[in-house]
């Protein structure tokens, strides 16, 4: 017999009854019709593999594998550059509206005029609180934005008759912005961070000619420090023609504060899933709207609302879009969410966003300071890195303290990024925590880090509380075994 | 191995001279840095690259890592072994988990590389 760990770790085509028909319906007289007409060579030679389960035994493995799970509706949720804040649940609710969650994509524009009403409403909300002139909420998700802004920064230049070749990118930059510059077909060029964790304006200086297309950067930055050259880097970018994108992923520490547009950045993708309160993580929906300044809004995606007096309608032609990027119109649930957020919230709540965010990351860095060295001084906006690299001596990683925190019933920091920072733990704790859940998390790593001093093998062997321990992450890697199949 | 003869990069290249030919590959410290490396994407023989731009990727299980042309010059040969065994570059870095080789075209380039000493001077340093 199998011990009940192990009974509940089975996937749901290992439960598969031994009597296959016992819960399925049997496909009577018409499938068996059908089948004649179909060529003997194009049928099935065995039966699929479908689990045969009751419905009390679908919901008890489901039940059971949503309990464990790690998420923010369970544990603190620290994993930086992630913006793993919590979404009220009122906000699905209003989702769940028939009015949002029943129409379909076909209608007709008549039917229809709410839910454009609140996409339309929805592009000037974003274009307020960015800066920009107009929005697309086409894209799916963050890296998609980044496809769609650079496919418009590429037309852009295009129609001045310019073949600009490079994308500038900073050294501490997310993997997604490099990865979507290379799919455009731009090259890459990396920009150093200089001593103070900012981008370093000599080396921009010296990278910055008539070839480059665009500088992707993020403000405040993937360490959590605001770039407070980012005027001057602006100038030097837009003195040789080039565009300034604005990576949206740490927008939450800028809402009601300062505005994007108003730093110069002409291209803004933000991520409904991270600052909006979409949920967000394992597959989503997100949603990556971009927004641009006037001159690059004839490049934006098709189709457009237009509001023409109390009517909405879908503009289909536009002879300068990049065209279509999605079909429909983006992810609408999620779209909904975040205009409920935003209409809740308000002006003042969603400044109170952002300064709740930077007060809570400045209260943990200020507390951990004494356990763990600090890359860079001075004050962080919304997240902070924290370099383990001190606990190198007695063989402890910030892998290890990641997995360690799992036992305390804490999800780990991001680990390892920004690649610039050895043994990089990087915290976000969001504007939702209270005070006692940020004391909790200090006090915990106070008591690893007594651990590590004391035993560190506990701390290199973690996690002994979860449902899986350390995965083989090299073998996996090395031989990928992507498919499930039964003996 | 005999390591004094090396010279090196600030990217944790290190490079094996013989008269023009440039063997290549990534310091001990940089694997160490980096951890298990699970993939290389080698460059294409006949390339021709500029000293300091991207030759090559090699990935771990934390992240992708672009590795530097520690010259100009043209890739003459790669290490195809690593295809099929990509842990070589951990399991000996400066010997069997070479990456490329390459025609220097510019041997002041090389003669500019960090000695032993001055490399091992240099990782020591904090990052920041």
């Amino acid at each position: 017999m199998l011990r009940p760990e192990e009974e509940l770790s089975k996937l749901i085509f290992e439960k598969r009854s031994a009597n296959t028909a016992s819960w399925l319906p049997s496909p009577g007289k018409e499938a068996e019709e059908v089948l004649k007409k179909i060529p003997k060579d194009l049928l099935r030679e065995k039966e699929p593999e479908i689990p045969s389960l009751s419905e009390l035994d679908v919901v008890r493995h489901f039940t059971n594998l949503s309990r464990k799970n790690f998420c923010v509706d369970t544990h603190f949720y620290p994993l930086g550059s992630c913006t793993m804040k919590y979404n009220p649940k009122s906000l699905d609710a209003f989702a769940s509206f028939p009015g949002f969650a029943d129409v379909h994509p076909y209608a007709d524009e008549e039917d229809v005029q709410g839910a454009l009403q609140l996409l339309h409403e929805m592009e000037i909300f974003l274009s307020e609180i960015t800066g920009m002139d107009a929005f697309t909420l086409q894209p799916a998700a963050g890296a998609h934005g980044e496809f769609c802004g650079l496919l418009m920064a590429a037309a852009y230049h295009h129609s001045k008759g310019e073949k600009r070749t490079k994308v500038l990118i900073p050294d501490s930059a997310h993997g997604t912005n490099p990865a979507s510059a290379a799919l455009c077909g731009y090259e890459v060029v990396q920009i150093k961070t200089n001593p103070r964790g900012h981008v370093d304006p000599a080396d921009l200086k010296s990278k910055t000619d008539a070839s480059v297309a665009c500088f992707m950067m993020t403000n405040p930055n993937t360490l959590g420090l605001f770039e407070e050259d980012i005027l001057e880097i602006s100038r030097l970018v837009h003195e040789k023609g080039g565009l300034l994108y604005y990576d949206g992923a740490n927008m939450n520490a800028l809402l009601g504060v300062c505005r994007p547009g108003d730093m110069g950045f002409d291209i803004v993708h933000l991520n409904l899933h991270k600052t909006f309160a979409v949920p967000h993580g394992s597959g989503g929906p997100g949603s990556g709207p971009v927004g641009v300044k006037k001159r690059l809004a004839p490049f934006l995606p098709v189709p457009r609302i237009r509001k023409e007096g109390d009517r909405y309608r879908w503009e289909h032609s536009a002879p300068s879009s990049i065209g279509k990027l999605r079909s429909f119109y983006g992810n609408f649930g999620a779209v909904v969410r975040s205009y409920a957020y935003i209409r809740a919230l308000g002006k003042e709540g969603l400044r109170a966003v952002s300064e709740n965010a930077i007060l809570n990351a400045n209260y943990l860095k200020k507390r951990l300071e004494d356990i763990f060295d600090e890359p860079f001084d001075g004050f962080c906006m919304h997240e902070f890195v924290l370099s383990a690299a001190r606990y190198k001596k007695q063989g402890v990683k910030a892998l290890d303290i990641a997995k360690r925190l799992l036992d305390f019933g804490v999800y780990a920091p991001t680990i390892y990024f920004p690649l610039i920072v050895e043994e990089a733990l990087m915290v976000e704790p969001t504007e939702t925590e209270s005070k006692e859940t940020l004391d909790r998390f200090v006090e915990i790593l106070r008591a690893i880090s007594r651990e590590i001093q004391e035993n560190p093998e506990k701390v290199q062997g973690a996690p002994y509380t979860t449902p899986v321990g350390r995965i083989d992450e090299v073998r996996a890697a090395r031989q990928p075994n992507l498919r499930y199949h039964s003996k | 191995m005999d390591t004094s003869k090396l010279r090196y990069t600030e990217t944790h290249e290190w490079v094996s001279l013989n008269g023009n030919l440039a063997r290549v590959g990534i310091t001990d410290h940089a694997q160490r840095e980096i951890s298990d490396v699970v993939f290389v994407e080698l460059p294409k023989p006949g390339a021709l690259l500029k000293q300091k731009q991207s030759a090559m990727i090699v990935e771990s299980v934390k992240a992708a890592f672009d590795i530097y042309a520690p010259v100009s010059g043209k890739i003459v040969k790669i290490n195809e072994e690593l295809g099929k065994r990509p842990e070589l570059v951990n399991q000996s870095p400066c010997e069997e988990g070479w990456l490329f080789e390459m025609e220097c075209s510019d041997l002041k380039e090389a003669n500019g590389l960090l000695t032993e000493e001055q490399y091992q001077k240099f990782k020591t340093q904090p990052t920041h």
